[in-house]
């Protein structure tokens, strides 16, 4: 059902992990759902993304989506990264299944998610950055309740 | 490990060889429709019979109440839906639960789109229908319940016997999808006060497309298929005649050795879950304790999805399902883990491990082993294991 491409990075995602003290940082989707990115972004001094690490709780088609999005952010400008869409991420990946095509909707969003927290901490506007639709603020506390 | 490891067994099951070779005559050379008159199609005919004779011998049943149909699906609809229309007259209301089968549930929605009124009932957190609730839910115009034998994803057995008798207190008819109990744990019609009960042939290691339903006689339901006079009148279509014999077959079988298959099957599926509970943090098990399919475990592990979890596993050459909404093909996850008061959440990280009697213990091990390692992996990536192991260090 996944694409090669996909099932290599499901299987050997790339920067996998959490940044300490990072330049932007943003969660989207929520786990009512059953998936949920969160992009860390470390930017330097001139805008550009010098890492991104992600964490993902969902299936194979989130964790290639959000592998293959920091992939596609490194090293760009904060307007570059901008211009990742979920179909570049989709393409990059050679195409997910029509199901899972929302999953690389919340890796575009997660990238607009992290550079909005970016923009708010640096009091900067970034051109065509509109704040993030999908909060899972409220969606967290669920999860953290005992079953 | 290139071995194939397969935990998948509520979802079907391997044809044993012996049903196979039960069913090879009946292709090319005892290939007569047993309809006809002439002494050829004679052989087919009796080895009709015979199957007929087997299931309703394990059910307790008389062979002229033995239907064959084209499967568990065909039997839970054709029960609900011709005693819905039969009995019409009488009511209007069923009662069915919230953990049916969808063929069961999804056939109960059509009826109610047709004039029907259908009460879920609500299960409590191990997945077992409460009585006080279903005697609550009846109505002098309720005509069926519906309430199946065993859950095929987490495994509870029903209590058919105390729901049986308040169905018939009552006078309502009782019917019951037992897909995936039949040939696993032992049913009595009589003793349960079953009228109408669904069975598939392929989750017995017998063949795909082939089910049966048991129908007490006197209740009034008309033909389903229309177009013949087999099956006394009442499921038209030529005789699926290999596909009985293998159905016969596989459920003779399954009688003949369910007493040792439950106790070995309980033995490696209790390891299973105590390992599993013991080495794995923030693990739990979905249904009953005791009171489920000897071969059924559905576990949940917080903080990760079903779906990667069945692809790693996949990867180890381990086939299991999940009910998360990932593999169900909608955003929300299992309805039976729902009912039993899962959060979503949670429920996206259940995993279902089916044994057969061909399981061995070394399986069960290397699965837990390579589960431990899945789970580890995957919560290393989640943000919701990130965010718990913040909040409590």
């Amino acid at each position: 059902m996944y694409s090669e491409k996909v099932m290599d990075h499901f299987n050997h995602p790339r920067n996998v992990g959490e940044i300490e003290n990072p330049s932007g940082v943003g969660t989207v989707g929520n786990a009512k759902c059953g998936d949920i990115m969160r992009m860390y972004l470390d930017i330097d001094e001139n805008g550009i993304i010098q890492e991104a690490k992600f964490k993902t709780f969902g299936c194979g088609a989130a964790v290639a989506t959000s592998s293959m999005a920091t992939e596609l952010v490194k090293g760009k400008t904060v307007q570059q990264a901008l211009e990742v869409t979920n179909k570049a991420v989709m393409e990059a990946l050679d195409g997910l299944p029509p199901v899972k095509v929302h999953c690389s909707l919340l890796a575009e969003e997660a990238i607009h998610a992290a550079l909005w927290d970016y923009a708010t901490k640096n009091h900067i506007e970034i051109e065509g950055l509109e704040r993030p639709v999908t909060d899972i603020g409220e969606k967290e506390e669920a999860v953290e309740e005992e079953y | 490990m290139s071995k194939l490891i397969y935990l998948d067994n509520a979802a079907t099951t391997q044809v044993y060889p012996e049903v196979v070779e039960a069913m090879k005559p009946y292709f090319t050379e005892v290939y007569g429709n047993p309809s006809s008159i002439y002494s050829f199609a004679g052989e087919a005919k009796k080895a009709v019979d015979h199957s007929r004779q087997v299931i309703a011998d394990m059910l307790g049943a008389k062979t002229e109440e033995i239907y064959f149909t084209g499967g568990g699906s065909e039997s839970d609809n054709w029960a609900i839906k011709a005693a819905a229309e039969a009995y019409a007259s009488k009511g209007k209301h069923i009662i069915t639960s919230k953990i049916e089968h969808h063929a069961v549930l999804h056939t109960c929605e059509w009826l109610e789109k047709q004039g029907f009124e259908v009460t879920y009932l609500n299960v409590d957190e191990e997945g077992t229908v409460q009585l006080e609730e279903l005697r609550a839910a009846i109505r002098p115009d309720t005509i069926l319940i519906s309430i199946m034998a065993a859950n095929n994803e987490i495994g509870t057995i029903q209590p058919l016997k105390e729901i049986g008798e308040i169905a018939k207190e009552h006078g309502i008819l009782f019917h019951t999808d037992a897909v995936q109990a039949f040939g696993h744990i032992a049913l009595n019609v009589d003793d349960m006060k079953i009228d109408m009960l669904s069975l598939s042939g392929h989750k017995i290691n017998g063949p795909k497309g082939i089910g049966a339903m048991y129908i007490r006689k006197g209740v009034k339901i008309r033909s389903f298929i229309h177009g013949g006079a087999q099956e006394r009148q009442r499921r038209a279509g030529t005789h699926n005649v290999p596909g009985i014999v293998g159905l016969g077959k596989a459920a003779e079988m399954a009688a003949a050795g369910m007493e040792n298959r439950i106790s070995y099957e309980t033995s490696l599926r209790d390891h299973l879950i105590s390992r599993v509970l013991e080495e794995i943090p923030y693990s739990r098990l979905n249904g009953h304790r005791t009171n489920r399919l000897p071969n059924n475990a559905n576990f949940c592990f917080r903080f990760i999805e079903g779906e990667s979890m069945l692809i790693l596993l996949d990867q180890n050459g381990i086939c299991a399902s999940s009910g998360s909404a990932c593999t169900s093909g909608s955003l929300d996850p299992s309805h039976v883990l729902l009912a039993i008061g899962l959060p979503h959440e949670i429920a996206h990280g259940s995993l279902r491990l089916t044994l057969s009697e061909q399981t061995t213990m070394e399986e069960i091990d290397f699965t837990v082993d390579k589960l431990k390692e899945i789970i580890a992996r995957l919560r290393s990536m989640s943000p919701l294991y990130e965010d718990f192991v913040k909040k409590n260090s």
